[in-house]
C-alpha cells in the first residue's frame, strides 16, 4: 500500500485527487470543453460578422462605460469606507462592516427589482431627480447605480485588510520629519495599498461586465441605448441561435481573460517592487 | 489646530460612508419590505402561499440543499488535496476552481446548454436514456453549482495552508489513517471557515438567477426557482407579489450575514486561542 517513492506521509492522495478531479471535471473541465469544441466548428466570416454587428458593438459600449463608471465610483468609494473601517472608532462601526457584504447575499434578481421600482419616475426617489431632468430606470445612470450596488464589497474587502497591515512606523516617521496628513497619505499610504485598489478595481469592472440580473430590471434594454452584452447572449439562446450567442460569449470572455491578465501583470510587478526595496 | 482639523475630516468621512451604505444598500432592502406589505397582510399572505409560489419556494430549497452538499464534498477534498500534498499541475487545479467566479453567470448557462443541448454529441445518448437536463431541474443544479463552485473550498485553503501539514504527518508516522487523521487533526482547524463556506455557498446558491435563467426554460411550477418566480411576477407587473416573494429571499440575506459576523468572530476568537 505505502509506495512512498515521493515520500508522501500523509495517506489518501490517491483518492482525494480522483474525488476532486472528477468533481472539477463534470462542473468545469467538461462544460469548458464543449465551449471550446463548439467555437472550434464556427466559421470565421460568421463569427466576426456577428461580433460587429451595429448592435453588438453599442452593447460593449454600454457594458464597457456603465461597468467602468460604477468600478471608478467604487474605487473611490471603497477606499474611504476600508479607511473609515480600519482607522476610526465610531458606534455602529460593526454593522457597518457586516452592511459591504450585502450585495453578496442578497440575490441579484431581488436587487435590481428594488432598485428599479424605487427610481421609476413615478417613484418617491425617481420623480425627486426627475424635477432635475435627470431620469435613473431604464437609463445608463440606471444600470450603472445597479452596477455600483453589487461592486461595493470587492474595492472594500481588497485594501481593508491590506490597510491594517501597515506599519504605523512609517507614517510617525514622516509625520516627525515633518510632512502634512496630505502629504502623508499621497507618499506614504497611498503607495502600499495601491495594488489592493487596482485588484478590487479590476474586480469590479469584470464583474461589472458580466453581471445580469441586477441590471436587466432597470436597465430597460433599449437596442443601442442600454442594450448590455450579456443581455444580447440571452436573447441569442432564446431564438436557439447557439453560435451567435458563443460568438458574442468569447468576446467577453476575452475582455475578462485581458482585464485579469493586466491586474495580474501589476500585482507580479508591485510585489517585485515591494520585495526589492527590503 | 491640526488635530481639530483631524476630527473634522473623520466626521466628514464617516457621514459620507455612512450616507452611501445607507442610501445604496439600506434603501433597497428596506425598499422591498415596505413594499410587500404596502397593500396589507392579505394580499402579501396570498402572494407567499401562492400554489406556485410555494412549488418556486421548494425548489429553492432542494436545488440549495444539493449545491450546497455538493460544494462541501467538493471543497473539503480539493482543500485536502491541494495543501497536504505536492504534486504537478497543482495550480492548474486551483485555477480551474476559481475560475467560475469569473464568468459572466450568462456564459456559464450558455457553455451547459453546449454540453447537454440539441447540437451536442451527448444529447443523442441522454434523449435514450430519458433523461432531460437543459429546461430541467437537473439543469438549474448543474449551473448553481457551477455558480457556486469554489466558495466552500476557498475558504478552506487559506486556514488549511496557515496551519502547515506537520500535524497531519506527525498523526500519519503514529499510524494513524486518512479519515481520522481528517476527523482528529484537521477538522478542528477548520471548523469555522467551513460553516463560513457552506453560509456563502447558501447565500448565492439560493439567489442565483443568470445562469439558472439559462437554464431553466420558465416553466410555471417545475423550473421555476425563487429568483425566477419574482422576475415572472415583475414583469406581470403584480408588484406586490414579486416584492413579498423577495421579502423572504431579503430576511434570508440578512440571516446570512448576522450568521457570518458570528462565524467569523468565532473563528477568530478559536485562532487566538489555539
Amino acid at each position: 500500500m505505502k509506495r512512498s517513492k515521493q515520500h508522501r506521509v500523509i495517506p489518501g492522495f490517491g483518492l482525494s485527487l480522483g474525488v476532486t478531479m472528477a468533481m472539477l471535471s463534470i462542473i468545469v473541465i467538461i462544460p469548458l470543453c464543449s465551449l471550446v469544441f463548439f467555437s472550434a466548428q464556427l466559421s470565421f466570416s460568421d463569427f466576426w460578422e456577428t461580433i460587429t454587428k451595429p448592435r453588438v458593438l453599442a452593447s460593449y459600449q454600454v457594458s464597457f462605460l456603465t461597468a467602468l463608471c460604477a468600478a471608478a465610483i467604487n474605487t473611490a468609494m471603497g477606499l474611504i469606507i476600508a479607511w473609515v473601517l480600519v482607522r476610526y472608532d465610531f458606534p455602529g462601526k460593526r454593522i457597518m462592516d457586516g452592511l459591504i457584504e450585502v450585495p453578496f447575499a442578497l440575490p441579484t434578481a431581488v436587487a435590481g427589482i428594488s432598485l428599479t421600482h424605487m427610481t421609476v419616475e413615478n417613484s418617491a426617489i425617481g420623480s425627486f431627480f426627475a424635477k432635475f431632468g435627470i431620469s435613473i430606470a431604464y437609463t445608463r445612470v440606471g444600470i450603472t447605480l445597479a452596477l455600483v450596488f453589487i461592486g461595493i464589497p470587492f474595492v472594500v474587502r481588497s485594501v481593508q485588510p491590506v490597510l491594517e497591515k501597515i506599519d504605523p512606523q512609517y507614517e510617525e516617521a514622516a509625520s516627525i520629519l515633518g510632512a502634512s496628513r496630505r502629504r502623508i497619505f499621497f507618499r506614504v499610504i497611498l503607495p502600499e495599498i495601491t495594488p489592493a485598489l487596482i485588484a478590487g478595481f479590476t474586480m469590479a469592472l469584470a464583474r461589472g461586465l458580466g453581471e445580469y440580473g441586477s441590471v436587466v430590471f432597470i436597465a430597460g434594454n433599449t437596442p443601442y441605448y442600454t442594450e448590455i452584452t450579456p443581455l444580447l447572449i440571452m436573447g441569442k439562446l432564446q431564438e436557439y441561435d447557439y453560435a451567435g450567442a458563443t460568438s458574442i460569449a468569447l468576446v467577453m470572455l476575452a475582455a475578462a481573460f485581458l482585464i485579469l491578465l493586466v491586474n495580474a501583470v501589476i500585482q507580479s510587478r508591485a510585489s517585485k517592487i515591494v520585495s526589492g526595496i527590503e | 489646530m491640526k488635530e481639530h482639523h483631524n476630527h473634522a475630516v473623520q466626521r466628514i468621512l464617516i457621514a459620507l460612508s455612512a450616507v452611501f451604505l445607507t442610501v445604496m444598500l439600506i434603501f433597497p432592502l428596506v425598499y422591498v419590505i415596505v413594499t410587500a406589505f404596502r397593500e396589507g397582510i392579505a394580499p402579501y399572505w396570498n402572494a407567499v402561499t401562492d400554489e406556485y409560489a410555494v412549488k418556486s419556494i421548494l425548489l429553492t430549497v432542494q436545488v440549495t440543499v444539493i449545491t450546497v452538499v455538493f460544494n462541501t464534498v467538493f471543497g473539503l477534498f480539493a482543500a485536502w488535496t491541494i495543501t497536504k500534498f505536492r504534486f504537478r499541475g497543482k495550480k492548474i487545479i486551483s485555477t480551474l476552481i476559481d475560475l467560475p467566479l469569473t464568468v459572466s453567470p450568462i456564459i456559464a448557462g450558455l457553455i451547459f446548454v453546449l454540453t447537454f443541448g440539441r447540437q451536442s454529441a451527448l444529447y443523442p445518448f441522454l434523449q435514450n436514456a430519458g433523461i432531460k437536463i437543459i429546461y430541467a431541474v437537473p439543469g438549474i443544479v448543474l449551473a448553481t453549482i457551477f455558480v457556486t463552485f469554489p466558495f466552500v473550498s476557498r475558504e478552506i485553503i487559506p486556514v488549511l495552508t496557515a496551519a502547515g501539514s506537520s500535524e497531519e504527518e506527525a498523526a500519519a508516522l503514529m499510524g494513524a489513517n486518512g479519515f481520522t487523521i481528517f476527523r482528529r487533526v484537521t477538522f478542528p482547524h477548520i471548523k469555522w471557515a467551513l460553516l463560513y463556506g457552506i453560509v456563502l455557498c447558501t447565500a448565492r446558491a439560493m439567489g442565483e438567477f443568470g445562469a439558472v435563467s439559462v437554464l431553466s426554460g420558465h416553466l410555471r411550477g417545475k423550473t421555476n426557482t425563487m429568483p425566477l418566480y419574482v422576475e415572472l411576477l415583475y414583469q406581470g407587473y403584480d408588484f406586490t407579489g414579486a416584492f413579498a416573494i423577495s421579502s423572504i429571499l431579503v430576511v434570508m440575506a440578512i440571516a446570512v450575514l448576522v450568521l457570518r459576523s458570528i462565524l467569523e468572530y468565532r473563528g477568530k476568537k478559536s485562532e487566538e486561542q489555539s
